[in-house]
Parts: C-alpha cells; sequence; structure tokens
C-alpha cells in the first residue's frame, strides 16, 4: 500500500465514462507526473484527488484512509492551479495565509509560517502587494507559497506553468525540481508536456481518453513505451515508425525493409524474443528514436548491434547542436539525429548508423509493444 | 475603462465634432427643461404663476412652497406635509433594496458555482419577474398579505418590492458571477472555507460594481413605485409617490402649483442624489458581466 492509492478509481459524468478504473500507487516523496493530451481526463483525475470532483466508483486513499467523501479541506491536500487562482482582493500576504486562518490557526503562527515560505519563495518583498500587480512568475511563486504554508501530505499541480513565457517555464520547472528534492514532498502533477513530464518526474502516468496508457519511471515511458500511444507522445521529436517484415536469417531474426531507393535492407536483432520469434513472417512496426539512428561516426560505441544502411536524403534541419536528417525507409518517413557538422545535403546516398539495442518492435493489430 | 473608450474613439473632423456637440447641448437642454421649469417655479409665489409666464424667472425668490410642501401642505385630510410620507418611503426603499441585493447575490453565486440540477429552469422562473405585468398580480398578492397579516404595512411592501426586485438583481449577480473564475472558488474550499465564508470574503469584495448597478437599479424602482404603494399601503404606510398625488390630487380651492413643483422635486431628489453619487459605477458595472477583466 503506498502512500497515495488510487484504486479501480472512475469517472462518470451522467453516463459518460471519461475515466476508466485507474489504479495508481504513488509512494511517499515521489514526483508523479500526469501526462496526456487535451480532454485524456488529467485535471479530472487530480481534482477527485483533491475532492473537486466526486469519485463514480473506486476509492481514493491518502495514508490509508480512504478519502472518498471527505471534504478537500480535510484531505491534508494543497493545490496549484493553472490561473494560479489567487485571491485578488486580498494581498499575497493574506493569500498565503487564508488557508490557515481557515483552519482556526493563531496568528503569530500564521505570521511565522508567511515569513518562512516568503523567504524560501524569495517572496518577502511582494508580501504587501495585490496579485494584479505581480508578474505571470512572481503570481506562479505566490500560488506555490499558499499550498507551501500548509506543509500537507501531498501537493497537486494543475499545469502550473502553462500560462508562462518559455524561458520562465524552463526556470520555473528547474526551481520546483529543486523544491522537490529540498522539501521530499509528495507531489502529483498534471501537464501535457512531455519534456516537462520527463524532467520533473519520478514516475509518470501517461494517459489518452481516460485510460492510464502506461505508468513507468521516465526511463522506461522513454525507452520501452507500451503502445504506439505512449512511443508517439512521449519524446521530441517523435519515434520513427517503420513497417518491417519479420524474417528469419542465419538462425537469428532480422527484420525486413527498403531503403528510398526501394533496395532491401535487414536489420538483424541481437537477441529476439520467443514472442517475437512467432510473428516470423509477418508485418510488424518497429519503432526507434532519431537518438538511436545517426551517422556511422556519431553512434554510440558501447552499443552491441549497430546496423549500417545507405539511403537518400531527403531534407535536413540544422538544430543548433545536432542536425536532423530525413530519409524514407520502409515507405515512411525517418528522423536521424547526426552531428551538427555533418555534411550531407538533400539528393545525397549518405551512410546511417542504426543502433538495434534501443528499437522496439510493436503489434500494428493491438498497438501494443512486443516484449 | 475610460482610457481604453478614449483610445478606441473614431476620430472626427472639427466642423462635425462641433455638430456633435450642438447636437448633445440641443438634446440635454431638452431633456433639463422640465426640471428646470419645475425649479423656477417652485421659488415664485403663486400669484406670479397663475398671473403669468411660466417660463418666466422668479420676481420674487421665496421657500415657503418647499416647506408647505414638506410640512404643512394638506395630504388627503391631514395638514402634515409630505414628510411623514419621505419617511415611509425611506422605511420602505432601505430594507427593500439591502435585503433584494444580498438575495440576489446568494442567487448569482449559487446559480453559477454550486450548480445543481434544474438550476437553469429555477433561473428562468425568476426572470418572470422581471417581465411579468405587475396589475397581473395586484389581486393574488393582495390576497397573500391578507392571509399573511402583512397588508397595508411597510413590511408588506417591503416583501412585495423584494420578490419582483428579486428578478433582476439575480440576473444582474449571476452575469457578473458567470466570468468570476470558478478555480478561485475550488482554491477557497481546498483552504477550507465554507459556503457563505467563500460568499464574504472572496466574492463579495471583487463584486462593487455590480453591487452599485444592483442598489441604483432597485432603490430608483422602488422609490418610485406608484401601483404597489397605492394598491398595497395604509394611512401611515403611504410612500412618497401615492403621497405626491393625494397632495396634487386633494388640494381644495386654488392650485397651490409652486407647492405641487416643490413637492414632485422633493420625490425625485433621492434618485436623482444616487444616481449623481453612485451613476458612473453603473455604466462600468452593466459593462463588467461582458468585458473581461
Ligand atoms: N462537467 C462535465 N460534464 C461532462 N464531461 C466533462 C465534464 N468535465 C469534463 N468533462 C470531460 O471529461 C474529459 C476529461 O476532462 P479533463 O478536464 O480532465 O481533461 P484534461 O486532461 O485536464 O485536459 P486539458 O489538458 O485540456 O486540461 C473531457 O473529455 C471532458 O470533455
Ligand atoms: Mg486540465
Amino acid at each position: 500500500m503506498g502512500f497515495l492509492d488510487i484504486s479501480n478509481a472512475t469517472k462518470s459524468y451522467g453516463s459518460l465514462e471519461v475515466l476508466h478504473k485507474v489504479d495508481i500507487q504513488v509512494e511517499e516523496g515521489e514526483f508523479l507526473v500526469l501526462v496526456g493530451p487535451s480532454g485524456c481526463g488529467k485535471s479530472t483525475l487530480l481534482n477527485m484527488i483533491a475532492g473537486l470532483e466526486e469519485i463514480t466508483t473506486g476509492e481514493i486513499a491518502i495514508k490509508g484512509t480512504a478519502m472518498n467523501g471527505v471534504h478537500p479541506s480535510k484531505r491534508n491536500i494543497a493545490m496549484v492551479f493553472q490561473s494560479y487562482a489567487l485571491y485578488p482582493n486580498m494581498t499575497v500576504g493574506e493569500n498565503i495565509t487564508f488557508g490557515l486562518e481557515m483552519h482556526g490557526v493563531p496568528k503569530p503562527e500564521r505570521e511565522k509560517a508567511k515569513a518562512q515560505v516568503a523567504k524560501l519563495l524569495q517572496i518577502e518583498q511582494l508580501l504587501d502587494r495585490k496579485p494584479g500587480q505581480l508578474s505571470g512568475g512572481q503570481r506562479q511563486r505566490v500560488a506555490m507559497g499558499r499550498a507551501l504554508v500548509r506543509d500537507p501530505d501531498v501537493f497537486l499541480f494543475d499545469e502550473p506553468l502553462s500560462n508562462l513565457d518559455a524561458k520562465l517555464r524552463v526556470d520555473m520547472r528547474t526551481e520546483i525540481k529543486k523544491l522537490h528534492q529540498e522539501l521530499g514532498t509528495t507531489i502529483v502533477y498534471v501537464t501535457h508536456d512531455q519534456i516537462e513530464a520527463l524532467t520533473l518526474s519520478t514516475r509518470i502516468a501517461v494517459m489518452n481518453g481516460g485510460y492510464v496508457q502506461q505508468l513507468g519511471t521516465p526511463k522506461e515511458i522513454y525507452d520501452t513505451p507500451a503502445n504506439l500511444f505512449v512511443a508517439t507522445f512521449m519524446g521530441s521529436p517523435s519515434m520513427n515508425l517503420v513497417p518491417v517484415r519479420i524474417v528469419e536469417q542465419g538462425g537469428g531474426l532480422a527484420a525486413e525493409t527498403f531503403n528510398a531507393a526501394g533496395e532491401t535492407v535487414y536489420l538483424p536483432f541481437s537477441a529476439p524474443s520467443a514472442e517475437l520469434r512467432s510473428y516470423a513472417g509477418q508485418t510488424i512496426t518497429l519503432g526507434f528514436r532519431p537518438e538511436a539512428f545517426t551517422d556511422p561516426g556519431g553512434a554510440d560505441r558501447d552499443a552491441g548491434n549497430i546496423v549500417e544502411l545507405d539511403s537518400e536524403v531527403v531534407v535536413t534541419e540544422p538544430a543548433g547542436s545536432d542536425t536532423f536528417v530525413m530519409t524514407v525507409l520502409g515507405g515512411t518517413e525517418c528522423n536521424a539525429r547526426m552531428r551538427a557538422d555533418v555534411q550531407v545535403r538533400p539528393g545525397d546516398v549518405t551512410r546511417f548508423a542504426l543502433n538495434m539495442d534501443k528499437a522496439v518492435v510493436f503489434d500494428p493489430k493491438t498497438e501494443k509493444r512486443i516484449p | 475603462m475610460s482610457v481604453a473608450s478614449s483610445d478606441t474613439a473614431v476620430r472626427t473632423g472639427r466642423i462635425t465634432r462641433t455638430f456633435l456637440y450642438l447636437v448633445l447641448l440641443l438634446f440635454a437642454l431638452f431633456y433639463l427643461l422640465p426640471f428646470g421649469v419645475m425649479l423656477v417655479n417652485s421659488v415664485k409665489p403663486l400669484e406670479e404663476i397663475t398671473g403669468g409666464n411660466m417660463l418666466a424667472l422668479p420676481q420674487t425668490l421665496t421657500l415657503q412652497p418647499w416647506f408647505e410642501a414638506w410640512a404643512t401642505a394638506q395630504i388627503g385630510v391631514e395638514p402634515t406635509g409630505l414628510h411623514p410620507y419621505f419617511w415611509n418611503s425611506i422605511k420602505m426603499v432601505v430594507p427593500a433594496v439591502a435585503i433584494s441585493t444580498i438575495l440576489g447575490a446568494l442567487n448569482g453565486y449559487v446559480l453559477t458555482k454550486w450548480r445543481f440540477k434544474y438550476d437553469t429552469l429555477i433561473f428562468g422562473f425568476m426572470l418572470f419577474a422581471c417581465f411579468i405585468p405587475f396589475q397581473i398580480v395586484l389581486i393574488p398578492m393582495a390576497r397573500m398579505l391578507g392571509l399573511s397579516g402583512l397588508a397595508g404595512s411597510t413590511a408588506g411592501l417591503v416583501l412585495v418590492h423584494v420578490i419582483f426586485g428579486l428578478g433582476f438583481t439575480t440576473l444582474y449577480f449571476k452575469n457578473y458571477y458567470q466570468v468570476f473564475p470558478t478555480e478561485l472558488i475550488r482554491a477557497a474550499q481546498i483552504d477550507g472555507a465554507g459556503f457563505f465564508r467563500i460568499f464574504q470574503r472572496i466574492l463579495l469584495p471583487s463584486s462593487g460594481p455590480i453591487i452599485v448597478v444592483s442598489v441604483i437599479w432597485q432603490f430608483t424602482n422602488i422609490w418610485n413605485d406608484f401601483l404597489f404603494g397605492a394598491s398595497f399601503a395604509d394611512l401611515d404606510s403611504q410612500p412618497m409617490t401615492v403621497a405626491l398625488n393625494n397632495l396634487v390630487q386633494s388640494s381644495t380651492g386654488v392650485k397651490q402649483y409652486n407647492v405641487h413643483f416643490a413637492g414632485a422635486i422633493l420625490a425625485a431628489l433621492p434618485t436623482l442624489i444616487v444616481y449623481i453619487v453612485a451613476g458612473r459605477y453603473f455604466v462600468r458595472g452593466l459593462m463588467a458581466g461582458s468585458v473581461k477583466g
């Protein structure tokens, strides 16, 4: 049993079920990120943890106590909203202490807690201002201060950075991560930004259409996505997906496909599973990330199974630190991440190196990963 | 808001501008003329009115008509002047405005932030109060007041005005709170504030403009009401408007026009004052629902 237990929780509006049997255990001190496209039910799940939405069936428990029907203020949670939701008529200081006041904390203690939080977030000089007189980043800090001051069991964040400009978003992201490392609090964090999810979390729940598609560490989610949705949603640029035929080759297995010129290419697997063997002769989907598909000189020296192949370059996109090179494999465009100063031009036939250790395969019918 | 509107105002040439001002001035005169006539004649002795030109300025200034209208004129059978009825109106208007505004605010709060099944239907019914012709409800209302023992009392009038004002005040507050961010309510809930605490600490402090709208609207309507006052009030609860009518109707012998004019101005004065004091918030508040921020 975890610190925060979501067991078989569903949510329906009338006859419409928007969350289907969600099962997540969060340990104390974990940073769980709920990520998924718009409308997948992230906010709904977060609001159910907060008590702002009822749980239709199933159970949500915090520290072993079922929270179904418990009022939001009695759950010992704190929430940071996308719009920050600062009370416009109160000063920053009053915003921070309002919750304590409502919980009957005496004034001297409130002042002390306020001073501590203000120091931690470096907003001491803002305490007497109204929210309307703050910049976006400052409002964000105040909203976090209001959550921190309560010293809750669980912090809930609903897309807290989506209203900030790109640079500030990155800064605040780092700051939230630092804060989590310093305070060791349990956090559930909603975002639709997969980079935020990968950088902040200790674990990620990827959601789509009201289902949790995969729950795992950022590395598990990135390297071994459970299905095609997770594979394409996480990572930028997204994973290359190529239709290949599984063929027997010299006692092992290989993926057979063709390059831009239509020449057949064989991509041998180093240690195919029994499961994959049963697909021999069938067409499946091979997935590999752009960084596993490079120029031979830039390939990972520690990798055991690098396959080199020639193909025609369609487009090049220099991106400063790298150059992205597009080619066609199996009839689909593939993105290769090469070193910044490679000399390739569109129309050239060049040599690519594919790290088959990092490749994953999917059953195109079930869209699930073949282990 | 004034800054924004002058920024977006269409630029006009000097001639058009002069023309515009002339037309506006003309309209202003047109509206002010009746009031001017009343004012001028209320400070004349009666002979100057009966003997000559209504529009002429007074030759002798006198405040006697004002004094008479306030303190000694014949209202119905009693020579009390209008002042007891002025207080009757105040005693009716203040609670009726306060109660209907507070209830309207609560209704708006519930209808936007604590939605329940069939809430739009209930709101639809409440809107009937805005559009129903009052003549239709006179007799049932008289019966209700009689049954509840409030017939002829100030409390009865307050009740009637609250009921008929509620539709408008609810509409105002509902529109205003519709754009009030629900996340604020949720944040306050998590902070541990209850239904009334959220209303009092979060919503009301941000409701200034719409409260002004509601108060002006209700004050003007209730103060100027004649129908309910004439139908449901006793001698000792009659409002100013009914008394003014009695003053004008009941003078025996010579019609004292100067006193009538003074009385009419006295009856209109409170609404005028409310407009002058709070009027500029009125437009701002009416706009608040439609324009964000
Ligand atoms: N009151 C409601 N009645 C009916 N359906 C609702 C209601 N509230 C939300 N939904 C539906 O529930 C689903 C999940 O909504 P939710 O707000 O949780 O999405 P989200 O993942 O947070 O999306 P976003 O990234 O856009 O915030 C959506 O399909 C939405 O249409
Ligand atoms: Mg959301």
